[in-house]
């Protein structure tokens, strides 16, 4: 047998992208178990259908695209996908949403760009921006929070979680409740310290806001859980929560009715963790270097406080993730880091121009 | 303790360096034969001393420095010259190598070595040369010839002794250090003396706390203040680059060397073998070889021959080539894969690596960049890798050189973390090698460029040269011309400004036969004009229908010399002409004023020309720069043209008048002035013929030219004249030209 001639490193580490995919995937069980204790069977039913719905489409797109489907497949890309899209969707949502979702964001989002590593666009977030945009009822109606219900505000059981995802959705009123965000969104006179009184949101939530806060707990760990597994760096997620609590301080204006919200309210609100640490580590669709990343992380901060309190919008980390991935390129070729010997960032367009 | 410092990015692979580093060094049996190629360092190849059939003893030198940057050769063991040939090499390109084939006595008997017992007492130079002459080249793995690196012209102030040896596996420098630390102190007090360095400091990575103990003992014992440092042990801090960070905190800035900032590094087995060729005048014919891999029965460090065919050593350590896909020159991170193991192990083989397939796997196979951006977190030189490659599958070049890909050190660490197992380096490599390639591409581009512009510029000096002469010499005829015509009678003045083709229209005047003589002068000359017109208009590529104009303005123009000819014999022999030239007189004044507008033109063509030429003559002595001759030139050319055209005109104009003219005198003219009028007619007629018609004209004038000078050729040939070589070059001229005729008419 002739020799392997083969180049330099002959060794490689046993890192895969399927593992670092599959490692993702699953530090967002945390959150998909409390969503679930607050919310009920709504987000199991979202992550199980947006998973099938995912999987099979990216089978269709590798199909269509002549690529080998299994090879493709096994890289846990679309699960991740799917995983995202399925928590950031309200539970009990229709499941023609759920797959219409998945559509734009394995069809359109990532192979209509080249597949995986060619998407400029945070596949998820295109998902969620084209729904929110197109069927803002559905999407904004979360359930109410288990610990919330009275005698008029009941969780549905799985049977009645079924038929409210593939039937009569005439009963979904029945219930949903205005989320934290919401809550201070439609405050347009009370004191914070007030509101924080009147509202059962508040008043029976431990810091933030009832469930949201230990939602944004357990994605903070799952987010912890792969800076450890070094899947990404801090820069990105630590610039957006400071950049974001920075905001909140500085237009909590002693709390007035026109209060933007405490720092703590803002980064345990909302999507704040699940875009932290999911959403803008997303690799392919962000900026590269270190201080890129701060960039990226601290402007994705900044809008979605802006968003959050002059927008239209109670949320707006799908706006503010798409908006940044378009700049991603260019905050790239600003931010290339010193390189070894060079005692100044290397000249931009000295060589470009020519 | 020093201080130390970190380096950026960097990896942890598994070390490996159990399996050799337990046994001490061990030896190889003599193999039958020695393969040594030419090329064992960067540089020149060594040139050959001996040849086939020479006997050598151990440590001869069978080959010379082949220059500044070269090493020397050795026979590492005695024997006879088998071969000098191409050998398959040690070499990442697997090329063959010029190689010098020892076969081995089996005697190992030494040449005589000059040894020196007080070597620090010599002077540097010629320590420098001791080394020089060992062949002694870094082997460490880069292979530098060892003296020209001692050579710095900089001021060294530092030496720095590199025993970090972070490629997994290897562990030659390891057991070296282990075994021969006093040594090694020895070298390294040598190559500082002989650098003038005041500062040693050698870097051990502390995953070899052995080695680290007995260095730091010998260094000791042997009063020095060499700084012995241990640091963190991490891929790939013995980069010579990173090494230099580690232990000065400094970075070498882009494009310099470490002796621009006053520090040489120099690995541990160097300084052991400058060592031993300055002590005991031993040349560098052996070194300490990690053979490792688990196809390999056998792992360990041996002490084997330069020249030992790498079968030879693997089959001495139990190789099964069944369990073994590939050969690691080197270690497993920027070694190089031999293509067959007859190669031989040269000056720079710190480690033969010989893995079983489960050890390394064939690379699985690669999946889309994600921009996880791990790459960019292992790169010891602060890159982008994720970018790099970006731009290399592109190909673009500008953005990859913008993004300091020339900083790049090969070490495989990004490629070693890619999720997507991506061989990024072999993108790298083979991008640095087309940017050079295409670098190179456009110096010799560059280069022609000059090259071709300069030539342009030494034609069109040469032409305007010769332009100014052919003017000077057309006035000065001009001049003479009129001279002449205004000593002589009225009707003078208009011959002398006129041009050939008039030149039948003053066969009346008084001094007939002299203005006849003149007429032909000019109409050679202006025969001699339009030739080199067509021939300037033919090197400069113009266009085919100004070419054919001016072809038809040289056949009109040789028409006139002919006629003119034909004139001057004819007036010899009419004697009656006095009264045609009084009838004809008034005939020609409408056409006289026409002439002389049209001389006028031509005049003040030659006017503009001669501004021009004097313009150029001025640019010439003022040496401005080669574009305003350039430019000069072209007005000329173009001044020349229009005085081409202004010509044809005036030709045309005047062969029309002629043939009125010639249609009212007829009844009036002698046997001769018919003849004369009827080849004037022909001119006039072929002025006005299409192309075609021309062409055949053309042809047919040739033909007869051809046969008359054919003629004439065997007259002269019968005679034996002495002009036959000059009238054979005039026939096939015309032959040429003939030919020529008949391919533009077809």
């Amino acid at each position: 047998m002739p020799l392997l001639n083969l180049s330099s490193p002959h060794a490689h580490s046993s890192n895969s992208t399927a593992s670092v995919m599959l490692s993702v995937a699953l530090a967002t069980l945390p959150a998909a178990l409390v969503l679930s204790y607050f919310f009920g069977w709504g987000t199991l039913i979202n992550v199980v259908l947006s998973i099938s719905f995912c999987l099979s489409l990216e089978c269709f797109a590798l199909y269509l695209r002549k690529r080998p489907i299994l090879f493709y497949l096994k890289d846990n890309s679309a699960l991740v996908t799917a995983v995202l899209i399925a928590l950031s969707v309200p539970p009990y949502a229709p499941w023609w949403l759920l797959a219409i979702g998945c559509l734009f964001a394995i069809v359109i989002a990532k192979h209509l760009y080249g597949g995986l590593g060619y998407n400029p666009f945070n596949p998820a977030m295109v998902a969620y921006v084209v729904l929110i945009i197109s069927f803002p009822l559905p999407m904004s109606q979360w359930p109410v929070a288990q610990s919330l219900q009275d005698a008029n505000a009941q969780l549905p059981n799985f049977l009645d979680s079924l038929s409210l995802v593939f039937a009569s959705r005439e009963n979904i009123d029945a219930y949903t409740a205005a989320t934290p965000l919401d809550v201070f969104k439609q405050n347009s006179s009370a004191m914070v310290e007030e509101l924080y009184k009147n509202s059962a949101t508040f008043s029976q939530a431990k810091f933030a806001g009832v469930a949201w806060e230990w939602v944004n707990l357990a994605f903070l760990a799952g987010g912890l859980f792969l800076l450890y597994k070094k899947v990404f760096t801090w820069h990105a997620p630590l610039s957006m929560l400071a950049a974001l609590a920075l905001m909140s301080a500085l237009f909590y204006d002693g709390g007035s009715s026109s209060s933007g919200g405490s720092p703590l309210f803002h980064c345990f609100s909302g999507a704040s963790m699940f875009g932290a640490f999911f959403i803008i580590t997303d690799p392919v669709s962000s900026a590269t270097s270190r201080r890129g990343k701060i960039i990226f992380g601290a402007s994705i901060g900044l809008l979605v406080f802006v968003i959050r309190l002059w927008g239209n919008y109670p949320d707006a980390l799908a706006f503010s993730v798409l908006l940044l991935n378009f700049a991603a390129p260019f905050i790239d070729y600003y931010t290339q880091p010193r390189a070894y010997g060079h005692s100044k960032k290397p000249p931009i367009n000295s060589e470009n121009t020519k | 303790m020093r201080k130390i410092w970190d380096i950026p990015g960097g990896i942890h692979p598994p070390e490996n360096k159990r399996q050799s580093n337990a046994t001490p060094i061990a030896s190889v049996p003599l193999p039958e034969e020695l393969i040594l190629p030419l090329t064992q360092h960067i540089g020149t190849p060594a040139l050959s001393l001996v040849a086939v059939g020479d006997h050598v003893l151990k440590g001869q030198k069978i080959a010379e420095a082949g220059g500044a940057l070269s090493a020397a050769l050795h026979a590492p063991s005695s024997g006879v010259v088998k071969a000098i040939e191409d050998r398959p090499s040690n070499h990442p390109s697997g090329l063959d190598a010029a190689s010098i084939v020892i076969q081995c006595d089996g005697d190992d008997k030494w040449t005589q070595l000059t040894g020196c017992d007080n070597y620090l007492s010599l002077d540097p130079s010629e320590l420098l040369n001791k080394i020089h002459q060992a062949g002694i080249a870094g082997l460490g793995g880069a292979g530098f010839p060892t003296a020209v690196k001692l050579q710095a012209r900089q001021k060294i102030h530092t030496l720095i002794i590199n025993g970090t040896e972070c490629e997994p596996y290897i562990t030659a420098d390891d057991t070296l250090m282990r075994q021969h630390a006093p040594d090694i102190i020895r070298g390294s007090q040598l190559l500082a003396y002989i650098l003038g360095a005041t500062q040693i400091v050698i870097g051990i990575e502390d995953n070899k706390p052995e080695a680290i103990d007995t260095i730091r003992q010998a260094a000791q014992s042997a009063h020095s203040a060499i700084d012995v440092v241990d640091f963190p042990t991490k891929y790939p801090s013995g980069g010579e680059k990173q090494l230099i960070q580690i232990l000065t905190g400094k970075e070498v800035a882009s494009g310099n060397l470490p002796a621009d900032m006053g520090i040489v590094v120099q690995n541990v087995g160097t300084a052991f073998a400058a060592y031993r060729a300055a002590r005991f005048g031993e040349p560098l014919i052996q070194r300490v070889t990690t053979v490792v891999g688990e196809s390999l029965s056998r792992q360990g460090n041996v002490q084997a021959l330069i020249g030992t065919p790498i079968k030879h050593l693997l089959q001495a350590h139990g190789y099964q080539p069944s369990n073994n896909s590939r050969i690691i020159m080197g270690g497993p991170m920027m070694g190089f894969t031999l293509k067959c193991i007859e190669a031989p192990l040269i000056k720079t083989s710190n480690c033969v690596l010989a893995p079983s397939h489960s050890e390394m796997p064939p690379p699985s196979p690669a999946s889309p960049c994600i921009r996880c951006g791990l790459c960019a977190e292992a790169c010891p030189a602060s890159l982008l890798p994720q970018q790099l490659f970006w731009y290399a599958q592109a190909e673009n070049y500008p953005a990859l050189t913008q993004h300091n890909l020339f900083d790049c050190i090969e070490c495989g660490a990004c490629s070693y973390v890619c999720p997507s197992n991506l061989p990024l380096v072999q993108y790298y490599r083979a991008a640095k090698g087309d940017i050079k390639r295409q670098q190179q591409e456009k110096e010799k581009s560059d280069l022609s460029r000059q090259r071709f512009e300069f030539r342009k510029q030494r034609l069109a000096k040469a032409e305007a040269e010769k332009e100014a002469k052919r003017l000077a010499r057309k006035k000065a005829a001009e001049q003479a011309k009129l001279k002449l015509a205004n000593t002589g009678d009225p009707s003078a003045e208009n011959n002398a400004a006129s041009n050939s083709a008039e030149a039948t229209l003053k066969t009346h005047s008084s001094n007939e036969k002299d203005s006849r003589m003149r007429n032909l002068a000019s109409a050679q000359q202006r025969l001699q004009n339009a030739q080199n017109k067509l021939r300037t208009a033919e090197s400069h590529d113009e266009t085919e229908t100004r070419l054919s104009a001016l072809a038809a303005a040289v056949k009109q123009a040789e028409q006139k010399l002919r006629e003119a000819q034909a004139k001057v014999d004819a007036s010899e022999q009419a004697s009656d002409n006095e009264q045609q030239n009084a009838q004809q007189t008034p005939q020609q004044s409408p056409q006289q004023s026409q002439q002389q507008s049209q001389q006028r033109t031509v005049d003040s063509l030659k006017k503009r020309l001669k501004a021009a030429e004097q313009k150029l003559a001025e640019a010439r002595t003022n040496n401005e720069a080669s574009i305003n001759a350039l430019q000069l030139g072209t007005e000329k050319l173009s001044a020349k043209l229009k005085d081409a055209e202004s010509e044809l005109n005036h030709i045309v104009a005047s062969a029309k008048l002629n043939e009125e003219q010639t249609l009212e005198a007829a009844p009036q003219k002698n046997a001769a002035e018919l003849a004369i009028e009827k080849a004037q007619a022909k001119t006039g007629n072929l002025s006005a013929m299409s192309r075609g018609e021309k062409a055949l004209a053309q042809i047919a004038a040739l033909e007869s030219r051809l046969q008359k000078a054919r003629i004439k050729l065997d007259k002269a040939q019968h005679e034996q004249s002495d002009h036959v070589d000059a009238l054979r070059n005039g026939v096939e001229k015309l032959e040429q030209k003939l030919k020529q005729a008949r391919e533009q008419g077809s």
